[in-house]
């Protein structure tokens, strides 16, 4: 089973217009992007055949572990919590 | 006049045992929650080891939706193709509620708990996510979520191990890649008897299964499985670290560790219900922030509080008791008529003069031996698989005594290696 099969098992609720984490590639170097396709359990970083790298915020785990992995550069990530009733509900947990 | 005698942001452990305290007391307490209910957001391996709740809601295992009862602690070791093993099996010596643990799924432990601190008088209110704090002549007068401007005498931040509240307060500072790690579980549902079968357990009894090796990939971490009444928890936790410099993708690692040959069987016929992920705060004693401020406390994971020693991990039962002494600061606080952090800086103190500290303290060279042991998590796996090799298979090539088996995989990792981190382990751990 793929990571999107697994998140597509999961509850959520995808605020339209505004993502809880925005990604600012123009201040990342190499070895964060390639940190950030790794770290996420979701597998939301993603660089594709031509190099292109993008990040798609539905399935977001919010575990923050981005946000820790890219700390050391400052603004490479605007790191929010979900707007109330929006994002990820566990029903197990 | 403030709104509230105190608001609570966050309705985990620690912050519902903060808001059923003090309401209890009589103080009035306004809880808000980010998640669609109380536990919407929250993971655990995981285990809840009950003592500390125990002595807040005498009995609360008869009443609480807990999954089962630990009776079978399992410790093992993988290597790409062999699992070596400790089990260690006994209802009788974890039967007393103040030594029992329970699995437990926070979604429905939480909203239990947290529905205890509305019947004891505290409003909860959810979805609300708290945005920043409200200033007041300089000093902390509430919160603000959405809209909505909410004041109280005192805010307790028991916001997560991302609290960004705590941080933007000056609490605390970024988490370090060194100091948490990023763990990832898949709930995996089975039948009852399937389980108690498989496992060997009774009604009600579960096991606890910490590993080490192949799981993560040789990094900093280790994998979990964890039996519920209908389903297993199964997963990996690693050092963000570590995580960065992998070239495995973390899910591609969690889907690997599933393979396990020895993990399959266990896991055969399981239907997959929910796949999470969270950070876990490790870096104990180093990563202790401050604890108050004016008008400010920090709880549970928010405060770093949790213990990972390999072959326990704790974290609830530290939650719960820094809500109940959080809890406790405030409502002396209130007495005096005093939030100001002279006084509410007695949090810290009856945190030093409990177990949650006094462990921290205990263990605070543990997170370092972890991190600087890298053959806990390759060599030792494939000594250990090695030996047990050599001591199992008869295959008609003439035998050896056990020396002459194991002392030339021992001498692979070296001897002094050896002894060196046996000794630092035992003190360390």
């Amino acid at each position: 089973m793929n990571v999107e099969q697994k998140l597509s098992l999961n509850k959520f609720s995808v605020d339209e217009g505004n993502p809880h984490i925005v990604m600012h590639l123009d201040k990342m170097d190499e070895a964060t992007i390639k940190a950030l396709t790794v770290v996420c359990p979701a597998g939301l970083y993603t660089r594709d055949d031509s190099g292109k790298v993008a990040f798609e915020v539905a399935g977001c785990l919010e575990c923050g572990t981005c946000r820790v992995a890219a700390a050391h550069i400052p603004g490479a990530l605007d790191w929010n919590h979900p707007r109330a009733s929006f994002g990820v509900q566990f029903r197990y947990g | 006049m403030a709104d509230y005698d105190a608001i609570v942001v966050g309705a985990g452990l620690s912050g519902s045992t903060a808001a059923y305290c003090m309401a209890k007391a009589g103080l009035s307490v306004l809880v808000l929650e980010r998640g669609d209910a109380a536990g919407a957001k929250n993971v655990t391996g995981g285990r809840l080891y009950g003592h500390s709740l125990e002595k807040i809601i005498p009995g609360f295992a008869e009443e609480a939706p807990l999954e089962r009862k630990i009776v079978r602690e399992r410790v093992s070791m993988l290597t790409e193709d062999a699992c070596f093993s400790a089990d260690f099996h006994s209802a009788s010596r974890f039967a007393e509620p103040g030594s029992a643990s329970y699995t437990v799924l926070r979604a429905e432990f939480d909203a239990w708990l947290a529905g205890k601190a509305e019947e004891a008088g505290c409003d909860l209110v959810c979805p609300a996510r708290a945005d920043e704090l409200l200033l007041e002549n300089g000093k902390i007068s509430g919160v603000r979520a959405g809209d909505d401007e909410l004041t109280s005498e005192v805010v307790l931040l028991a916001d997560g191990v991302n609290s960004l509240l705590g941080q933007k307060a000056g609490l605390k500072k970024e988490l370090s890649p060194h100091h948490v790690a990023v763990g990832v579980k898949e709930v995996i549902e089975l039948p009852k008897g399937v389980i108690n079968d498989r496992f060997g357990l009774n009604d009600g009894e579960g096991m606890a299964n910490l590993m080490v090796g192949t799981p993560s990939g040789g990094m900093v971490g280790g994998g979990f499985l964890y039996t519920n009444k209908e389903s297993l928890c199964l997963g990996l936790v690693i050092t963000v670290a570590d995580m960065a410099k992998s070239s495995v993708r973390l899910p591609d690692l969690m889907e690997k560790f599933r393979e396990h040959p020895a993990l399959k069987p266990m896991l055969a016929g399981g239907k997959l219900v929910e796949y999470s992920a969270h950070l876990v705060p490790e870096g104990g004693l180093h990563m202790l922030p401050s604890l108050s401020a004016d008008n400010l406390l920090l709880l549970g994971d928010a405060a770093g509080l949790c213990m990972n020693l390999g072959y326990t991990v704790r974290g609830m039962d530290l939650a719960v008791a820094s809500g109940e002494m959080a809890a406790q600061t405030v409502i002396e606080a209130k007495e005096k008529g005093d939030f100001s952090n002279a006084a509410l800086s007695a949090y810290k103190g009856k945190l030093e003069n409990s177990f949650v500290l006094k462990d921290l303290h205990t263990h605070k060279n543990a997170p370092d031996f972890i991190e600087h042991t890298p053959r806990m998590f390759e060599q030792y796996p494939a000594l250990v698989a090695d030996v047990f090799t050599q001591l199992f298979k008869v295959d008609g090539t003439p035998s050896k005594l056990l020396l002459k088996k194991a002392l030339p995989l021992v001498s692979k990792v070296g001897f002094f290696n050896l002894l060196k981190d046996g000794f630092k382990g035992t003190r360390a751990l």
